[in-house]
This record gives C-alpha cells, structure tokens and sequence, in this order.
C-alpha cells in the first residue's frame, strides 16, 4: 500500500473527531429547537461565555474587575487562588443553569406564542448582550483554557503504526485532546438518549417537543421544561466550549463555531439528535476529505472554508428536511 | 359530600353531589362573546353531556374548565372551593384530564410513552435522582408501569404498545388519548367529541369504554359529542348550547323535548 494511502485514512479520522466537535455544537442546537421551536443564535456565544466563565473560576478571576477599577479607583483582578478544573466545570455548570432560569423569566416567558422570527431574533439580541457581558465579566482578552486534559500528537499510536506504509509513512498522527473531546462527546449523546428516552423529566422534554397543548394537558409546565432544556443545551456549550478553548484558545471566534453547526444542521435536520451526530461527522470528514483529495491538489486548497456550506446547499435543494428532519407534509 | 344530593341511578350507579361547578361563566375573545353568562354543575360519578351545533361554544366551555381560556367573568367551584385563575398543567395535577378534538398525542411517541406521560403528576422523584438511576427512580417508573398496563389491558390495545402513535390509524389514536387521560386516574376526565370521524362499531367501542371507565372506577366524565344517538344513550344529563348560551339543561329526555333544543336543531320557520 503507499503511504498516500495511510494518509488519506488518518484525514479520515481526523475529519471523523473534528465532526464530532460540531456535532457538540449542533446538539445544543437541535434541543432547544425541538423543545420551543426556538433557533437558538446564542448557542455559540453561550460556548464562548461558558469557557470564559471556566478560565475566570479556575484562574480566580474577579468577575467585573475592570468595572470595578473604574468605578472606584482600584487596582484588583485576581482573588490570588486556583480552583481545580472539576471545581471550576461544576462552577460553571451552576452558572449556566441560573443563566437558563434568566433567560426563562426574563425573556421567554414574555414572548409565548410569538412568531418563530420575533424569538429568532430575540435570541440574536441575547448573543450580543451575552458576548457584553461575558466581556464586561471576566476582560476581553484571549485567555487559554487548561482543564489537564492531555494535548499535541498521540506519540504511541504515532510510534505503532509507523511500519504500515514503508518509508515514506511515519504513522498516524492524531490529536490527543481530539480523542478526549470524541470520548467526551460519546459519553454525553449516550447519557443524553438515555435519560429523554428512560426518565419521566427526558419523556416529558419529549412530550413538549412534540405537543404542547397536550403536554399541559398532562400537567407538565412549559416552563420548567424550558429551564432544563436551556440548562442542559447549556451544559453542551459547556462541553463544545471546553472542547474548543483547549484546541484554540478562549476568544471571540469561538463563538462562530455555531456558524459550521448551521451546515450540520440543514443535513441532519433541525429536529433530530442523531441527524446532529451524523450530520457533524459527514461534514467534518467530508470537508477533511474533499480538502485532501480535491481541494489540496487541484483548486488550491483552502476548501474547508467553503465546503461544508456548498454540501448544505445541495441537501437544501435535494432534501429540504435534512437526513432526519421530520418530513414536510403541507395538506392542501 | 351532602347525603340528599345523591341519588342512584337505574343502573345501580350512585350520582354525588356537584364536583364541579361552573357559574355564570363569560368568556370573550376581543369583541367575539364565545360563552354568554353560562352556568351549569358536574355531579360526582355522571357522565355530563355538552352539545350544540357548530360554533357553540362547547370545546371553549371544556378549554375554561381544564384552564386553557380564563373566563372575563364568573367563578369556577372544583370540589367546593372557587378556583383561582391556574395554569393548566395546575388543574391537571388536580385531577382534570382530557383528550382533544384533533387528536394531540406525542406523535414521534410510542402507544407506552404516550400512556406513560398521563402518569407525570403522579411521580415525584426529583431529577438527580432520575438521572443517576438511584433511590425511587426506578421502584416509581415499575410502579407507574403496571398502572399503565392495567389501561393498556382495559383499552385493548397491547398490539400497538410499542408503535409509534403517529403511525396508527385514526380510531387507535383516539384510543391512547382516552388511555392517556386514564392513566392520570382523573378525578375528572373530559372528552371533546371522542367519537368524531369513526365508524358505527368504533362509536360503539368507544361507547362502551367510555361506560365502563364511569361504571368501574367511578370516574365523572364531561363530554362533548355531535352524535345525538351516542349521547342520548350515554349520558345521564345533557348541556345544551347555542351561540354561546345555554338553551337547555337536563336528563336527555327533557332535553329531547325541550323547544328550545328542537328548534336549535332544526331550525325554526321564519314567518
């Protein structure tokens, strides 16, 4: 076999664990549309803010210092301790859920029933705000992100696949905190199917997605489910924004991530949360892929920037619902 | 429960006092008046009928008493006690189920899901607790299981346990939306027009299903139904409404010979 060969296989991989890393952002996507019939623009920004709040607990930040020094004249910006990263996670977990409550009691409490644009655009309004105040909290500058998961080039697997494509091939090169970020993401689509599919909270978070008069009739609150769905899509943009600050720093172009989550999303459907996982994984290895065998040597590379939203137009004309949205059936 | 207001039926059904109670109820959607100054009572273990022709205002009348519309005006008594404005998953945990006119299940739900979630305001283990798997999470879903069982054995529909309902033909989904009221073990349920759209033998299955759950678990039903036949057969008192107002109240007998309902009905000869 030549070495091209092995090459194009340890693309695939890597496309395969950088899908997974928009399938993270995709999900918080899908789940609060399936719950309210909400886009959530913010999604992304709540990733940025959530990693952000992560850096400022670990590193005992003092959340307004600046404001603070302005107003008063002071000079303070740290508390002078460390937490540990498992502290800070479930820190930041707690902050993201009472965020979830605000956003409850604060805006869409107030906009039941509105048109889907008039809560689209709410939500466009609340990523601003968000991405202010996430800045005004803990400083704009960029900040790097280490909860000890390990980082750089996998050296065993490196090392032990050397001999398969002779001399020219040095083996397989494969991102550690790409595998841990694979491992983590698993870990959370499992325990999520598990607990809509087998907790009376998860059935009824499928109920709502599916009827709310009749959810109300069985006496379940939209508005508790609202909080915990906001909650958990809050713990996904925790996890996405770990995933991503550690690769690339916590700054504001984490928060356009949700921009590659959109392509994932018209292949998957917005509705679906394994289209989510499968949607992701299809653009990440597509475009790792095209890049390689198409784009590097013949169009001059640089194809990832573009590919993945050409693949969503051609679904968008072919399959307008996505692989496993729900089918539209207009009655005439 | 006041001794002189019961009485037992031919059947051998006890009927109890007033269980819910609706005064003088007004309800208005910007300057349409859905429901005129109605007033009407739910005895304990009846099978109360609302009818009218189209536009009468009975599915807005079942939509006050399950919380969906709050009346402008008028109080509604549940159990003795005038009911404060609540929202509705509120009444639902106070023991008011109900099924809807166009269908609403959880389509992308299987027939045990669906039945499942009537059983929400009965389980009370907090999310931790679910989430982990531990302590009553396990022991409440087995326990509410059977419950569910139970109705799924009653309604006669365990072949289509593990479809999903959007799947199943019309008469079946009307089936898990009764299934899923009763596993609420409703205080009272309410049925909007649970027969519309079937055939003879499905009305008459659904007849007898809506029969047995009063006469075996006692259970007060409110109903809404277009079928005269239907509902002359199996209520034990009769609603009648009228662009919004009451024209008659009573045993279907009484109602049957009431002026008022015939000429609502069948028109009257403008001369």
């Amino acid at each position: 076999m030549p070495a091209n060969f092995y090459y194009g296989i340890e693309v695939f991989l890597n496309g395969m664990m950088a899908g997974v890393l928009y399938s993270l952002v995709a999900l918080g996507f899908v789940l609060i549309f399936k719950a309210s019939g909400i886009f959530n623009y913010a999604q992304g920004v709540m990733a940025l803010f959530a990693a952000m709040t992560l850096v400022g607990f670990q590193n005992g930040q003092i959340p307004f210092s600046h404001l603070i020094n302005t107003i008063f004249g002071t000079n303070i910006h740290h508390f002078g301790w460390h937490l540990p990263a498992i502290l800070a996670i479930i820190l930041t977990l707690m902050v993201m859920i009472l965020f979830a409550y605000l956003v409850e009691k604060y805006v869409l409490k107030h906009l039941v029933n509105q048109e889907p644009i008039i809560l689209f655009m709410a939500t466009i309004g609340l990523a601003y705000f968000m991405e202010g105040f996430g800045d005004l909290m803990w400083g704009a500058d960029i900040k790097k992100l280490d909860v000890g998961l390990p980082q750089g080039g996998n050296t065993w697997i490196e090392a032990n696949t050397a001999f398969l494509g002779g001399d020219d091939f040095y083996g397989f090169y494969l991102d550690n905190l790409d595998m841990w970020a694979t491992v983590f993401a698993g870990l959370l689509v499992v325990t999520l199917v598990l607990f809509s599919q087998y907790t009376k909270t998860g059935r009824a978070l499928r109920a709502v997605a599916d009827d709310h008069q009749a959810a109300l009739s069985v006496g379940i609150s939209l508005r508790a489910i609202w909080v915990i769905v906001w909650s958990i899509a809050g713990f996904v943009a925790l996890v996405a924004g770990i995933m991503w600050g550690s690769k690339s720093g916590v700054q504001f172009s984490l928060s356009l991530i949700a921009l590659k989550a959109l392509p994932v999303l018209m292949l998957g459907g917005f509705t679906s949360i394994p289209g989510a996982i499968i949607g992701g994984l299809i653009i990440g290895v597509g475009e790792k892929m095209f890049e390689f065998l198409i784009g590097a040597p013949f169009l001059g590379g640089a194809t990832e920037n573009w590919f993945a939203y050409m693949l969503a137009l051609v679904f968008l004309v072919f399959r307008p619902q996505g692989l496993f949205g729900d089918k539209i059936i207009e009655r005439v | 429960m006041n001794a002189i207001d019961s009485y037992v039926t031919a059947d051998g059904r006890t009927i109890g006092a007033a269980v819910m109670e609706m005064k003088n109820i007004t309800l208005r959607f910007g300057g349409v008046t859905a429901i005129k100054d109605i007033s009407f009572d739910i005895r304990e273990g009846e099978v109360r009928a609302i009818i009218g022709p189209n536009g009468a205002g009975k599915s807005s009348m079942l939509n006050v008493i399950n919380g969906f519309y709050h009346p402008q005006e008028g109080e509604v008594w549940f159990h003795g006690k005038k009911r404060l404005a609540m929202k509705p998953h509120q009444i639902a945990k106070q023991g008011i189920a109900r099924t809807f006119q166009n269908i609403a299940l959880f389509k992308g739900m299987s027939t045990l899901d669906n039945i499942m979630t009537g059983r929400l305001t009965h389980m009370k283990t907090g999310m931790m607790s679910q989430m982990m798997w531990w302590g009553g999470a396990q022991a409440e879903e087995v326990a509410n299981r059977e419950v569910v069982e139970k109705v799924i054995d009653f309604l006669e529909i365990q072949a289509i346990r593990k479809t999903p309902v959007g799947r199943l033909p019309y008469g079946f989904q009307k089936r898990v939306e009764l299934g899923r009221a009763l596993a609420a073990e409703p205080k009272l349920l309410l049925l909007d027009e649970p027969m519309a759209g079937m055939n003879v033998e499905e009305k008459e299955d659904m007849s007898r299903f809506i029969l047995d759950v009063n006469d075996e678990f006692g259970t007060t039903i409110a109903l809404i139904e277009h079928d005269m036949g239907v509902v002359m057969d199996i209520a034990d008192r009769v609603v009648v409404m009228d662009y919004g107002k009451k024209i008659g109240d009573g045993t279907p007998d009484e109602v049957r010979n009431n002026q008022d309902v015939v000429d609502a009905y069948l028109g009257v000869a403008h001369d």
